[in-house]
């Protein structure tokens, strides 16, 4: 997450128009790629992987920042302080995993300002599953469990995407999702071991976040037609449907720790191909909700956007004061 | 006597430090209502007798308010026992274009590892 306006670069080699610079540039980063090392900010990249890059990496950092209000929501219905402390910070560390990826998009020359009016006009995408709403005590433990669980599958990989800031910001988030992970196992391990209702409670949450978990790998290797790019570039390891079927797996295991059971009696291990199988996942849902229409997405919206103008004073009042001392300052100086 | 390196560009020219040039990415300057939020980059001691290490940046109006944003944004889990901020415009860096020309001096001096000496393979306590 370097600085994206380290000053040294002499300006006539930073504009990158002519085609000699162009082609040596080109050459560097295939030979970089080639050796899988990795792309730091002020190196030559071409346009399209600058512009990949930013999408993913601004879409990662909107979706921790929106990810913050289905847990945010119940801090205060917490059945204990010890619960509220926990989801409170998690909630925190969500925050701070939007942060780490706004500076690492920041280093592809995108202002944070231009992210922010971006998310809060509505023009930015970020995960649809947290178009999702949390309607009991039961969903903060399958949120930690199935949706944290399938981010950090995405994630760990991540950790060595080719561009240096996004692979660094990656390594700090895997260290503290897993944590995240863990505390939605026990949430829905207590549940599970409690009065029926409680169980049931466990049971219904897993049965509706399974399927939006599912998705969050995104749309099937046939019908994904950046992933390709994406592996070339060494950005993403694995394909999508790869990713979801080790996932898959690894909830098979789980599930029977928890003494519930997956939504999905079509959940197989193909000996032939080695891999985790699944029933159909319902990918026009998927779209619709990209797109806008899920059920929480204008809440989702709204609520950002009031946050940020509630906040307004603050940052104001921080300029203000910082202005005030500064002037201070050089009044002194100059006395 | 230039034994190393591009005789026509010395290796530690003036031209490698240009405080005046843009920043790299040839993005579009953005009009910014918060641009008095600069950049800081933050660099965290993880426990005494070690360096400070970069952990990564944030925005932040003043040095002070950078500082407590640090200790939230980057030390939540007892990562460190001291911080420093740095503005990161104040930061001075060699040019990635340079094709290794400025690190070209070390090149062919393998007489400046202890590897290179091989004869006392062997002897004791060297």
């Amino acid at each position: 997450m370097a600085a994206q306006n380290l000053q040294s670069v002499p300006a006539e080699r930073t504009a990158g128009t002519s085609e000699t610079a162009d082609a040596e540039g080109q050459a560097h980063f295939d030979r970089i790629i080639a050796e899988d090392s990795r792309i730091e900010p002020r190196d030559w990249m071409p346009a399209a992987y600058r512009k990949t890059l930013l999408r993913q990496v601004s879409q990662h950092a909107h979706s921790e920042i929106i990810g913050m209000q289905p847990e945010a929501n119940w801090i205060s219905r917490a059945p204990s302080l010890k619960r509220k402390a926990i989801l409170m910070a998690k909630v925190q560390d969500e925050a701070g995993h939007g942060l780490y990826l706004y500076s690492a998009a920041e280093t592809l020359g995108q202002s944070r300002d231009k992210m922010m009016d971006d998310l809060i006009a509505g023009k930015a995408r970020y995960s649809s599953i947290f178009n999702y709403p949390a309607r009991t005590w039961a969903d903060m433990g399958a949120i930690g469990w199935l949706v944290d669980g399938a981010a950090i599958c995405n994630q760990v990989p991540l950790c060595r995407a080719s561009y240096g800031p996004y692979g660094r910001a990656m390594v700090r988030v895997c260290k503290e999702e897993s944590f995240h992970q863990r505390q939605g196992f026990e949430i829905l391990l207590e549940l599970s071991n409690g009065t029926p209702e409680q169980k049931q409670m466990a049971q219904d949450a897993v049965n509706r976040w399974y399927a939006p978990a599912l998705m969050m790998f995104g749309p099937p290797d046939d019908d994904s037609p950046n992933s390709k790019q994406s592996m070339a570039w060494n950005i993403k390891r694995f394909s999508n449907d790869e990713l979801r079927s080790r996932f898959v797996g690894m909830m098979v295991e789980q599930v029977r720790v928890l003494g519930l059971t997956l939504p999905d009696d079509q959940v197989r291990f193909n000996e032939d191909t080695r891999k985790w199988e699944h029933g159909p996942l319902d990918w026009h849902e998927f779209q619709e909700v990209l797109a806008g229409r899920g059920p929480c997405n204008a809440q989702r919206l709204e609520r950002r956007r009031a946050a940020h103008d509630d906040g307004a004073w603050v940052r104001e009042a921080a300029a203000a004061y910082a202005a005030k001392q500064s002037a201070k300052q050089q009044k002194e100086y100059a006395a | 006597m230039i034994p190393h390196g591009n005789s026509e560009t010395p290796a530690s020219s003036a031209t490698e430090i240009n405080r005046e040039a843009p920043k790299a990415s040839p993005a579009p300057a953005e009009p910014h209502d918060r641009g008095a939020w600069g950049l800081w980059e933050v660099f965290v001691r993880s426990s005494r007798g070690l360096s400070h290490v970069h952990a990564g940046s944030l925005h932040a109006p003043d040095a002070a308010m950078a500082l407590r944003n640090a200790r939230d944004l980057y030390t939540r889990r007892n990562e460190g026992v001291s911080i420093w901020v740095v503005p990161a415009d104040a930061i001075a860096a060699s040019d990635p274009d340079s094709k290794g020309s400025f690190f070209e001096s070390p090149q062919g001096k393998d007489y400046r590892h202890a590897t290179y000496y091989t004869k006392s393979e062997g002897v004791k306590h060297l």
